[in-house]
């Protein structure tokens, strides 16, 4: 069993550092930097994908609304970049200087109470994981006490996305409305638009991934994450043996809502702005595509399956932007028949039986290679 | 209600479905180290009444008083920490979860998210998980993955998950179905050997295993209590051969 255990371990770490030398060494050294920003910003997607991996593939929840914490994440990030942006200096010639100019168009003539805390950078990198917690412990309490859990459980995460995306929408004057909030600048005088800017943040993005997939490795192999699939597949054995199950079920939750939004975040740093249009349902269920494509039960691969899914549509949308919603449907129903684990299942199923298999053979023919460890 | 010397003291509790009462102004009385066997034709709402004493099911009326505490307003985890284990009828395990894992996830220590978060398998864990492997013939078996097993071991493995709790009272539902011979008669050796601390209930239809373990029978039909006593008092009932043993 220990022994099982260590390779696995070994196995999944050299499967992370593969994956981290791809995006750290591999892509910046092989892209030019518009590509690499590119890239960047469907990193930022994979934080979702790799929480849904936590909340779908070990919780068995389904959240078809995690677009919602993606956007709280991305906005909080957002205000405090256009607080900056909005300075009296560059915004005199609004009938009200130093608010920021969608507010102006509104007839609002001082920062609403709301907008306050993010005049100061360490209250707003709080905000954007503590008010998508929030949210997520509010609606994961109040359903999950009441038992609340698969079909219904998903429905109800579709409400608060379409509910949010209304609200955004709306309120123009305090969120940007429609066209969300742009003409993001600099980050304490930083000029985030620069080359040398998109690299430094899409290095600060893979170091931040790779710190998170590290950190849902340790609750995976935690008595947590045991609790986490024994709870999916016998929830009431799990609570008769003295364990609320309402709470880690919360606990998942929150956890999922706070990756997604330091992707939101991320995302808002890299691309420059923040728009309602990734709040709602639509790009909540393409995060689920990005997961299961990648396999909902593999970290790396969700990351992977991001990374696919997007460069696939960035390129059949150039190329043939008529079929790419097609072609689309089509990848996610071809994966889920052929491979329910997704990538992940493929590669454990298939490319890793073989590898061993090889490895196997040169190591009864080689001696000095059979301490080697693996590398898939 | 009054309190009582019992462990387990139900007094006139009442479930209905729909206006159907399953149990009806039902009063049990469970001592200290007793093994205690319900027995009854289907639908007698046995199953019903261990679901009302651990929470499953809330009672319309009624109440249930563990170590005089009441329990009918309790949460299901909450009933569980106070001393109450629940085997449900078919086994229900972690399939994919090695038999070691089973055991050591049923282990009452870090139940709370962060003490999950921050739990060590440490050696009273592993020490633990050993003597109940042993007391339910599964030692061997420590490192197979649970779904392997066969169905008697199974029941076993679920038992011994109760046994890693050591709750003062245990409920079994039907512990011996499906079993061979053979297996029967192991299971009556553990339930001998782990009553000794605790008291127990158990549902169970076979008669001949019935005898050989219990302390006490109760009958129930159509949601009464039917008779109650000595297995051979309850045996010459002619209410109970009519309504059960005759058939």
């Amino acid at each position: 069993m220990n022994k099982i255990f260590e390779q696995f371990g070994t196995h999944r770490h050299a499967a992370l550092i593969l994956l981290m030398l791809l995006l750290a060494v591999v892509l910046p050294l092989g892209l030019d930097i518009f590509r690499l920003n590119l890239i960047g910003k469907y990193l930022s997607y994979s934080f979702v994908a790799v929480g849904l991996v936590m909340l779908w593939g070990y919780g068995g929840i389904l959240s078809l609304g995690q677009g919602v914490y993606f956007g709280l994440g991305g906005y909080c990030m957002a205000m405090f970049l256009k607080l900056e942006a909005s300075d009296p200096v560059s915004t005199k010639i609004q009938t009200t200087p130093g608010i920021p100019d969608f507010m102006d168009w509104n007839q609002i003539t001082a920062l609403p109470l709301l907008w306050q805390p993010f005049r100061h950078l360490p209250l707003a990198l709080l905000a954007v994981v503590l008010v998508p917690g929030l949210l997520a412990f509010v609606l994961g309490v109040a359903m999950f006490k009441r038992r609340v859990s698969g079909v219904y459980f998903a429905i109800m995460t579709q409400a608060v996305a379409l509910i949010l995306s209304v609200l955004i929408i709306g309120q123009q004057g305090y969120t940007g409305g429609v066209n969300g909030i742009t003409d993001l600048k600099t980050l304490l005088g930083w000029d985030i638009r620069t080359d040398r800017a998109h690299y430094i943040l899409y290095f600060v993005n893979v170091a931040l991934l790779g710190l998170v997939i590290l950190g849902c490795q340790w609750i995976q192999q935690s008595k947590l994450g045991t609790l986490l699939l024994a709870m999916r597949d016998k929830e009431d054995r799990v609570r008769f043996s003295g364990y609320d199950v309402a709470s880690f079920r919360t606990f998942v939750f929150c956890l999922a809502a706070a990756l997604a939004a330091i992707g939101g975040a991320m995302f808002t740093l890299q691309v420059g702005f923040m728009s309602p249009s990734f709040v709602g349902i639509v790009p909540s269920i393409e995060l689920v595509i990005f997961t299961a494509i990648g396999g909902r039960m593999s970290l790396i691969g969700a990351v992977y399956g991001t990374l696919l899914v997007n460069l696939g549509k960035t390129y059949f949308s150039e190329s043939f932007p008529d079929l790419w919603l097609f072609l689309m449907a089509a990848l996610f129903i071809g994966v889920v028949m052929a491979f329910p684990d997704g990538l992940a299942g493929i590669y454990s199923a298939r490319i890793r039986p073989w590898l061993l298999n090889r490895r196997g053979i040169q190591a009864a023919s080689s001696v000095t290679q059979a301490g080697n460890p693996a590398r898939p | 209600m009054s309190n009582t010397n019992y462990l387990l003291a139900v007094e006139d509790i009442t479930v209905s479905f729909d206006g159907f009462k399953a149990i009806e102004a039902l009063n049990l009385y469970v001592d200290q180290g007793e093994l205690r066997v319900i027995i009854g034709p289907n639908g007698a709402g046995k199953t019903t009444l261990l679901d009302l004493i651990c929470g499953k099911t809330r009672a319309s009326a009624g109440s249930i008083k563990f170590k005089n505490q009441e329990m009918t307003r309790m949460a299901e985890h909450e009933i569980v920490r106070a001393g109450i284990g629940r085997k449900f009828q078919t086994p229900s395990i972690y399939e994919n979860l090695s038999v070691f894992k089973n055991l050591e996830v049923s282990f009452p220590r870090g139940r709370s998210v962060f003490g999950a978060l921050a739990f060590k398998c440490t050696e009273d864990v592993r020490a633990r998980a050993q003597a109940v492997a042993e007391e339910i013939g599964l030692a061997a078996a420590l490192e197979l993955e649970a779904g392997l097993l066969s169905h008697g071991q199974k029941q076993w493995l679920e038992i011994g998950m109760l046994l890693m709790q050591d709750p003062e009272l245990l409920m079994l539902d039907e512990p011996i179905a499906g079993m061979s011979a053979r297996e029967r008669e192991l299971t009556a050796e553990l339930l001998d050997r782990i009553c000794r601390n605790r008291a127990m209930i158990v549902i169970e239809h076979d008669m001949e295993f019935v005898a050989r373990i219990a302390h006490k029978v109760t009958v129930m039909h159509q949601g009464k209590i039917l008779a109650e006593g000595a297995m051979e008092a309850v045996k010459n009932d002619p209410r109970v051969i009519d309504v059960y043993l005759g058939h």
